[in-house]
């Protein structure tokens, strides 16, 4: 069943209108928004999204899911393309190249420093996109609803994914909504696919890294694992660790812009930096040499991960990259990363080397090197 | 970090280092064996063996509580969740030993079982107060560091009358284990110069009890701390005693450790626990009066009289050599699975599984010169490791070194 995220009226008031009561019945929804109308009363009675819950017919297809996208998801994500009111989305993309991506979020909690599952579903994707050096342009979304979740929690979550969509430049243009019973899932689980376009000249992927590049990281590393672990285990420290939850695009953008001979980017997301250095060495078929004391970790990221026996390298971010450019570029890079906001923080961690084995090995801080290896088993559940 | 990044100091390691070199008699080798994984760990994560010289080699021991823990145990503790329906709570380690059948907790957990991860025994608790309609049983395992923790919990499920709480009980002495390998260094089966001690079991009990290993066995004991520069400093007290021909119990870990140890700590211990007449220990067998049951008096909260079941042989699987490692006899490269089909992805065997298991740490932090390393400590089958090197399949894989200190920490 596609869904229906009609955009609406500011007042979330919908109106009679023929193609809207079609989405109820399951089809398609997006219905063009009739801002202005004095709407005849569609639905009994406004959704109490102050008092009220999801329960069953939220997902059935019928009135209550209409109401649901009427006055809750089209209210925070409306624009142009979904207000055409169909079960896809038309649009003739700008010219180039694009690229596609799409992730699931799991988060618990929904809420955390720093962020929530709404902003997550719209970075999570954006960065995806955005690591081909691509422009993100349109978003689409897919809710899974756990029966019970309070209603103002998801209008929390939407309004959040609305207000991530506007600051990254890119639209939700189609939605879907299906509810769980209780205890079949966890308040809210969101999918995104989002589709983006490639500038001219611009060639990035895995594979590209070459013995002699330079391996840059856009800032602290281990902010979101550490943010969200401190919430989920109570544990209560006296700093609040907050999340690094947020889109890259626009950082990605002054990059490609500055060197765009850039061979890789990539978010080190779940298995952080040491996972993501691993699969980009073995994609490439090179190895990496990193030192330890160019990574740069927040002193309080360091010692909640001191305390809980965790290694920040292996500590998820969701608002960082990893850079590998040619050496000769690497200065140029930088500057160009530490010039953006989201960039104060770069730094050149290492470089590409030859290595059959592609490992990827750090010089510690102490004087010794080791191997940084993959992550094994799960570190961290629902981190993202 | 204040207090820490002191003791993982670059500086300072390198000075010692050339301290270590200069006392370290280039006619003979010194084999020093780190009881803990945490040794372990440090020695791998921080490239301790990269600044040492080629005649001081650390030969691992068997403090990794998860991996000396048999798999006859875990066995039961499946069996306590699976038949018994109780709440588990484990703590993250043991996760994925292997138990018997190919089986684990992890898989036991997705089958339907209610295994839960705590991070302490507070977590268990909670838990348990929270769902007063389930029996929760807490898996206790670890040497004399976590046992306290674990008496403690024993003595609040009785303050607060929480009967819906029970210990599983698995905790181990470090003492008998010392004085097994040590039999075995007698017997020639290991060669052993020096013990770097244990740091966190010596908060609790002291360094009295080591007293026994230059009295009985003429070795040198220094009780080392867990930071890279508490093990080299610790390695070289252990050369100097090795070099004037002395042998006595010296105490590196000064900053945590006394003679007499944390005795509320004992006195806890000794209210809640008794010693087990023997224990099976993976690796070194059983021994007398080397674990404790809990005592008659909260004998109620002993979640092996309260969920029995049937005792379990514990087949380990063919070909595993972790017994050997934990030992000291093996390197881990010496094993054939090490590597080939026994990784932190699919380990065969509790080391490989423990970030404080010598296979793991090897495997992690220090594959890449397993070659040279093998021709240093020079323990034979040296093929096996060539092989592993070459094989493809072993590359992507392994182990984060996660949760280094974590609840079970020797």
């Amino acid at each position: 069943m596609t869904a229906p995220l009609n955009p609406s009226s500011a007042q979330g008031q919908s109106v009679q209108d023929p193609s809207a009561e079609q989405s109820s019945t399951s089809v398609s929804a997006l219905t063009p928004a009739q801002a202005s109308a004095p709407a005849a009363r569609r639905f009994a009675g406004r959704l109490d999204i102050k008092h009220g819950t999801i329960d069953m017919s939220h997902g059935s297809g019928g009135r209550a899911m209409a109401q649901l996208i009427d006055e809750l998801f089209r209210v925070h994500l409306d624009n142009p393309l979904l207000a055409q009111g169909n079960d896809q989305a038309l649009f003739t993309p700008p010219p180039g190249r694009l690229v596609a991506s799409t992730d699931g979020h799991v988060i618990s909690p929904l809420f955390f420093p720093g962020g929530d599952i709404g902003a997550l579903a719209v970075h999570g994707t954006v960065n995806d996109v955005a690591m081909a050096g691509a422009r993100p342009l349109y978003l689409t979304a897919s809710f899974i609803l756990e029966e019970g979740l309070p209603l103002a929690d998801l209008e929390r979550i939407v309004a959040s994914m609305g207000a991530a969509a506007r600051a990254a430049g890119v639209q939700v243009v189609a939605g879907d909504t299906k509810v769980v019973e209780r205890g079949k899932g966890d308040g809210c689980f969101i999918s995104t696919t989002g589709i983006g376009v490639v500038p001219d000249g611009i060639q990035i992927s895995g594979d590209l890294a070459r013995p002699g590049d330079a391996i840059l990281v856009s800032g602290s590393i281990g902010d979101h694992g550490v943010a969200i672990l401190s919430k989920r285990e109570n544990l209560g420290f006296e700093t609040e660790i907050v999340s690094d939850c947020q889109a890259l695009n626009d950082l990605v953008a002054v990059m490609i812009e500055a060197v765009p001979s850039i061979h890789c980017l990539r978010d080190p997301t779940r298995g952080g930096l040491a996972t993501t250095l691993n699969e980009l060495a073995l994609q490439s078929r090179v190895g990496m040499q990193i030192r330890e004391p160019l990574i740069p970790v927040r002193p309080e990221v360091s010692a909640a991960c001191e305390l809980l026996g965790l290694d920040p390298l292996y500590v998820a971010n969701e608002g960082k990259l990893i850079a590998i450019c040619p050496g000769d570029q690497a200065e140029t890079l930088l500057a160009a990363m530490r010039a953006h906001p989201k960039g104060r923080d770069a730094a050149i961690i290492g470089q590409v080397v030859e290595d059959a084995h592609h490992f990827v090995q750090m010089e510690t801080a102490f004087g010794g090197s080791r191997i940084v290896d993959w992550l094994a088993g799960e570190q961290l559940p629902r981190i993202c | 970090m204040k207090y820490i990044d002191e003791f993982r100091d670059g500086a300072l390691a390198k000075g010692l280092a050339r301290s270590i070199a200069a006392a370290a008699d280039t006619g003979r080798t010194y084999r020093l064996m780190e009881f803990c994984g945490g040794h372990t760990h440090a020695i791998y994560r921080y490239g301790v063996q990269d600044l040492m010289p080629a005649n001081v080699r650390f030969v691992h021991g068997p403090g990794c509580p998860v991996c000396v823990l048999p798999m006859a145990r875990i066995d039961q503790a499946i069996a306590m969740a699976v038949e018994h329906g109780v709440t588990l709570c484990t703590y993250g380690d043991l996760m994925r030993v292997p138990a018997s059948e190919r089986n684990s907790l992890l898989k036991a957990k997705a089958g339907g079982a209610d295994i839960r991860m705590i991070y302490s025994t507070q977590d268990a608790l909670a838990i348990a107060r929270k769902a007063p309609e389930r029996q929760v049983v807490l898996f206790a395992i670890g040497f004399e560091t976590t046992t306290p923790p674990t008496a403690v919990a024993i003595k609040s499920a009785r303050a607060e009358r929480l009967e819906n709480f029970s210990v599983f009980c698995n905790h181990v002495l470090t003492p008998p284990a010392l004085a097994t390998i040590l039999t075995a260094a007698g017997e020639g089966v290991v060669q052993l110069d020096g013990i770097l001690g244990p740091s966190h079991v010596s908060t609790v009990i002291g360094s009295r009890p080591y007293e026994f290993v230059p009295a009985a066995f003429g070795k040198p004991v220094v009780i080392a701390g867990f930071e890279p520069l508490d093990v080299m400093q610790s390695a070289l007290m252990l050369i100097r005693q090795i070099n004037a021909g002395q042998a006595s119990v010296e105490n590196q870990y000064t900053r945590a450790v006394t003679r007499d140890g944390n005795p509320k700590a004992q006195a806890l211990m000794a209210e809640v626990f008794s010693p087990r007449e023997t224990f099976e220990w993976r690796g070194l067998g059983f021994l007398p009066a080397s674990a404790l049951r809990i005592a008659g008096a909260y004998a109620e909260l002993d979640a092996e009289q309260r969920f029995p079941v049937a005792p379990s042989t514990g087949r380990e699987i063919k070909g595993c050599e972790c017994p050997s490692v934990l030992r000291g006899v093996m390197e881990p490269t010496d094993c054939k699975l090490f590597g080939s089909v026994c990784t932190p992805e699919n380990p065969m065997g509790a080391c490989m599984v423990s970030s404080e298991g010598a296979c793991a740490a090897y495997w992690s932090y220090g594959r890449f010169r397993a070659p040279a390393s093998q021709s240093a400590v020079g323990t034979g089958a040296g093929s096996s490791v060539a092989a592993t090197m070459a094989a493809p399949a072993n590359l992507p894989t392994a182990s984060a070194p996660t949760r280094r200190d974590s609840a079970v920490s020797a």
